[in-house]
């Protein structure tokens, strides 16, 4: 096994809540009815009604990886990496530190280029569009695929609705009327279950949160634009066990309206938010499964060895 | 944003909107604001061109007719336009290395003091008093040295030099004491250099890893000996580049010196003389210079200090970048 | 590579044990007694450089309020200087000249500097950023009177007369290194994090330079732009070249114009007590708002960043 490019260190500053499903034990989450409801009501009227195909059917993903290849420098990180990621499911990728995982996810709203010296060969598509085409726009494409990273970033010189208001400055046609944006912001923060905390304060600074606020705050900054695909890079690494719970309540109730693409290096975690789980070792993709299959009968050894805590 | 089927491709290529939006389409906002910032940044090299050339063209007559004896002869007779600078070179470097040999204990003194010995508490204020130093302007310093400096010299100091430590009859302490004075420049500079040497000083000596120290201590070394066989000899080469920037400080100095010096045009032995500097000669005689081989003999002198500092403070830096913290002090 | 175990020593034999023994005691007290009082010394002359080292400001700060204070009326600010040798008048045009020429200066240098600064710390690798980084801090340490020359023969000479654009231009030139350093040190203690999270929300990336980074870092950077506007309102030296001074009262950008350092100096150099006296009170107010800007920028940058090891 070559040596891979090592991921920084991520210290787990918790002990994870005992998971609600053991890994080896018959999972007893169900899978939700297939098609969404069409349109929430909305106030802002802004956010389109969601797709009519059937969830587990024959829709095109949303997002498919296609020998996907991911490089810094020389070395590669990600190696021919196939893998469909089904709309509006959670989706989780594992695997030990430094096995790509999070390089993978910023290969699909391409922010793996904007690190010097990167490169990445295949495709990725979304909806049926290869976004490594010439003519895609980037800045378009992360309009539509959002990102949450690991340590929550709240723009320190903006209050928490300037915050959450920040990705609608950038879309077409400018930051839409101040009504309208405040009903995306209150629409963002309910979602994310944040409004009841801050709606007193919406004016003040967004570094006055806590760490699990904050990360919820990122979140609902990510949700305003209303992205087909959430991606999220390891969130709850940096927080404690309540907030990581809040989270993770968060992006098991977003699946009805997103597709959710969530890294992670705690397995527990994967077990209890995801529909299917990816096993990534050393930038190659091991195994891809409904996530009580993947932790109860892997089918790849290597996957077994992982889970069962062999190494990592 | 609508999640239909079959999403048109041209959504994530050309957004709908006007001119601004696809003009950030193609890219055109980042690459204007990336030849900005490059033109910019590529502006100061240019500076340093302009300025070597700007000094250059000035002194070219001068140093033309003049050649390499401008810089050894010491005759300077606007009259009939012979220039010779070397009292002013010769004054420069006296008055920076007296400083030099004035500043540079007690800058290296306080930067041990800070970074070893200093309560926690008294480190800031006293860091911070040490560098505001170099903020107060070289035109007070100057009015200070006039008026408070050199009475205090010539009343007070000199005597005790010559009379009562007997130093009168010394070449460095021979000759009668104005006012004015080449002492009176060095111990000027000295206050001017000092908070450069310092700083840099500190930081290098904050820079020696602990255990280095600890090395040190554990084999029973007092904390002085720790400091002078373990600390500075590591910290060795950025506190020389700290001297040396304080010498390229001290070289170019005008206006503290230029009104404690005495501007006169020799070179005189003595430490309690009159003399001239580099930069004192440039801005005394500026104002009133007479005829273009003049003002060219004072570029002239000018492109020397140019040159001269250019040179120091190139090796300064080199120095310290080698030292503290790799290429980014 | 294996290593013998090592082999006891056998102790070394002494003769009269009990009495070199003794004497090597005494050697050993005598030198670490000799050491602790070195020690003890040298530590104290260190207590000594730090006094000595910050007792020249302190009493230069001191003898300035001693002879200014009483100069500083209300008609120092709004007067013009009298003919020379009458007692009173006051610096009013050289207050004047100070701020537009520290205006056109910042003009010059602030935007230029910033924008440098940004391009150092986005590229921090490249070899023009190397290069830049380098010779900034040169050009810091160059004599000013060096810029002044510069300054007198592109500008003052082609113009065929001295100005107050051409002494702008002189400062603004010395502003550059300056706040491109500053502004370098202060983006680049902005996170990527906070970078990397505006580009994943679809902010160009100039956009994310201009709006979140710089925001970002906004107070540090104003900071290092007020000590280094600071810096140059007390210079002088080229100003003899550029500015030139002038006796009256002038806000007009191609004629001389008075400047309060300059007009520090050539009052300083007079013979007149009443010139004098003038000169005291200008260097109060000169070194009144360096004082001010240093303190706000130490407690600023402090507060901020915690304590920077400096």
């Amino acid at each position: 096994m070559t040596m891979p490019v090592p991921e920084p260190i991520r210290e787990t500053s918790h002990r994870p809540p005992p998971p609600r499903v053991t890994i080896n034990a018959d999972v007893v989450r169900t899978q939700p009815a297939a098609s969404s409801s069409p349109d929430q009501s909305e106030a802002s009227g802004l956010v389109a009604s969601a797709t009519v195909v059937p969830k587990n059917g024959n829709a095109v993903p949303t997002l498919a990886a296609k020998g996907l290849h991911a490089y810094f420098g020389s070395h590669p990180a990600v190696r021919d990496v196939s893998v469909d990621f089904r709309d509006r499911e959670v989706t989780a990728i594992i695997g030990p530190s430094g096995c790509g995982k999070s390089t993978l996810l910023r290969c699909l709203n391409r922010m793996h280029e904007t690190l010097p010296a990167t490169r990445v060969e295949g495709a990725v598509l979304f909806r049926g569009t290869d976004i490594y085409a010439r003519e895609v726009n980037p800045i378009a494409l992360r309009r539509h695929v959002g990102m949450v990273f690991q340590r929550p970033t709240p723009f320190p010189t903006m209050s928490i609705r300037d915050n959450v208001a920040a990705g609608l400055r950038v879309r077409d046609g400018g930051e839409p009327p101040r009504a309208q944006t405040d009903a995306i912001v209150e629409r963002a923060l309910r979602r994310t279950a944040l409004w009841d905390e801050v709606k007193d304060r919406l004016k003040q600074s967004a570094v006055t949160l806590s760490g699990g606020q904050q990360q919820r705050l990122c979140v609902a900054r990510a949700l305003a634009t209303e992205p087909a695909v959430l991606l999220l890079d390891e969130p709850t690494a940096s927080l404690d066990p309540l907030s990581t719970q809040k989270i993770e309540e968060l992006v098991y109730e977003l699946r009805s309206e997103v597709t959710l693409i969530i890294v992670t290096h705690n397995m527990q975690q994967a077990a209890r938010v995801s529909d299917r789980t990816a096993f990534l070792l050393a930038g190659e993709l091991v195994e891809i499964s409904p996530t009580s299959e993947l932790f109860t009968a892997p089918s790849d050894p290597r996957t077994e060895a992982y889970i069962t805590g062999r190494f990592g | 944003m609508t999640s239909s089927v079959a999403p048109p491709t041209s959504d994530l290529t050309a957004p709908p909107g006007g001119l601004a939006a696809r003009l950030e389409v193609a890219g055109v906002g980042d690459r204007i604001y990336t030849t900005v910032i490059t033109g910019f940044a590529a502006s100061i090299p240019l500076l340093l061109v302009f300025i070597a050339v700007a000094v250059g063209v000035a002194a070219w007559p001068a140093l033309h007719q003049f050649g390499f004896s401008f810089l050894t002869s010491s005759t300077w007779d606007p009259v009939h336009g012979i220039f010779g600078a070397a009292p002013a070179l010769y004054g420069t470097l006296v008055s920076s290395i007296l400083a030099l040999i004035i500043a540079t204990p007690l800058a290296i003194g306080v930067a041990i003091y800070l970074s070893e010995f200093a309560p926690a508490w008294l480190r800031q204020p006293v860091s911070f008093l040490v560098d505001l130093l170099a903020a107060v302007p070289s035109v007070v310093y100057g009015l200070w040295g006039i008026f408070v400096l050199i009475p205090l010299l010539r009343d007070y100091v000199v005597p005790f030099f010559k009379d009562t430590l007997r130093l009168g009859s010394t070449p460095l302490f021979s000759g009668p004491s104005y006012g004015p004075s080449m002492l009176a420049a060095g111990i000027i500079l000295a206050i001017m250099v000092l908070p450069y040497i310092s700083a840099v000083s500190r930081e290098v000596l904050l820079a020696v890893p602990r255990a280095q120290r600890e090395a040190a201590l554990a084999l029973g070394a007092t904390r002085w000996e720790t400091i002078w066989g373990a600390v500075l000899p590591y910290a060795r080469s950025g506190i020389i580049g700290g001297v040396i920037l304080g010498l390229g400080r001290a070289l170019g100095e005008t206006m503290a010196v230029t009104m404690v010096i005495g501007n006169r045009h020799e070179i005189s032995a003595s430490l309690l003389a009159p003399g001239y500097t580099m930069a004192s000669l440039i801005a005394n005689q500026f104002t009133e210079a007479t005829g273009d081989l003049h003002l060219s003999a004072l570029m002239a002198v000018g492109f020397t200090l140019f040159v001269l500092t250019l040179i120091v403070n190139a090796l300064a830096r080199w120095l310290v970048w080698r030292v503290s913290r790799g290429p980014m002090p | 590579m294996t290593v013998a175990p090592p082999r006891p020593v056998p102790p070394r034999r002494r003769e009269h044990p009990s009495i070199s023994q003794r004497a090597y005691a005494e050697r050993t007290v005598k030198t670490l007694t000799r050491r602790k009082v070195v020690n003890s010394v040298m530590v104290g002359l260190t207590w000594v450089a730090a006094v000595l080292a910050t007792l020249p400001l302190l009493f230069i700060l001191f003898y300035l309020l001693k002879k200014g204070a009483t100069s500083l009326t209300p008609a120092f600010f709004t007067q013009m200087p009298k003919p020379i040798g009458e007692s009173g008048g006051g610096m009013a045009n050289a207050i004047i000249g100070t701020m537009i020429l520290v205006g056109i200066a910042t003009c010059i240098g602030l935007p230029i500097g910033i924008g440098a600064g940004l391009y150092l710390a986005e590229h921090k690798g490249t070899k023009l950023a190397t290069i830049v980084r380098f010779l900034s801090d040169v050009l810091n340490g160059l004599p000013s009177i060096v810029m002044g020359i510069f300054a007198w023969q592109f500008i003052v000479r082609p113009m065929g007369h001295f100005s107050a654009i051409a002494g702008g231009i002189a400062l603004g030139a010395m502003m550059i290194p300056m706040v491109t350093r500053t502004t370098e040190e202060m983006v680049r203690l902005v996170p990527t994090s906070l970078r990397e999270a505006a580009l994943a929300l679809g902010y160009t990336r100039w956009r994310t330079s201009l709006v979140i980074v710089l925001r970002t870092a906004a107070a540090g950077i104003v900071t290092g732009a007020l000590v280094a506007i600071a810096r140059i309102a007390g210079e002088t030296a080229p100003l003899f070249f550029t500015a030139l001074g002038n006796q009256f009262s002038s806000t007009s950008l191609n004629e001389p114009i008075a400047a309060l350092p300059l007009q520090i100096f050539h009052y300083a150099i007079s013979p007149y007590d009443s010139a004098h006296a003038l000169a005291w009170a200008g260097a109060v107010v000169l070194i009144g708002l360096v004082l001010i800007v240093s303190i706000a920028a130490r407690f600023a940058t402090r507060a901020r960043f915690g304590n920077a090891a400096d």
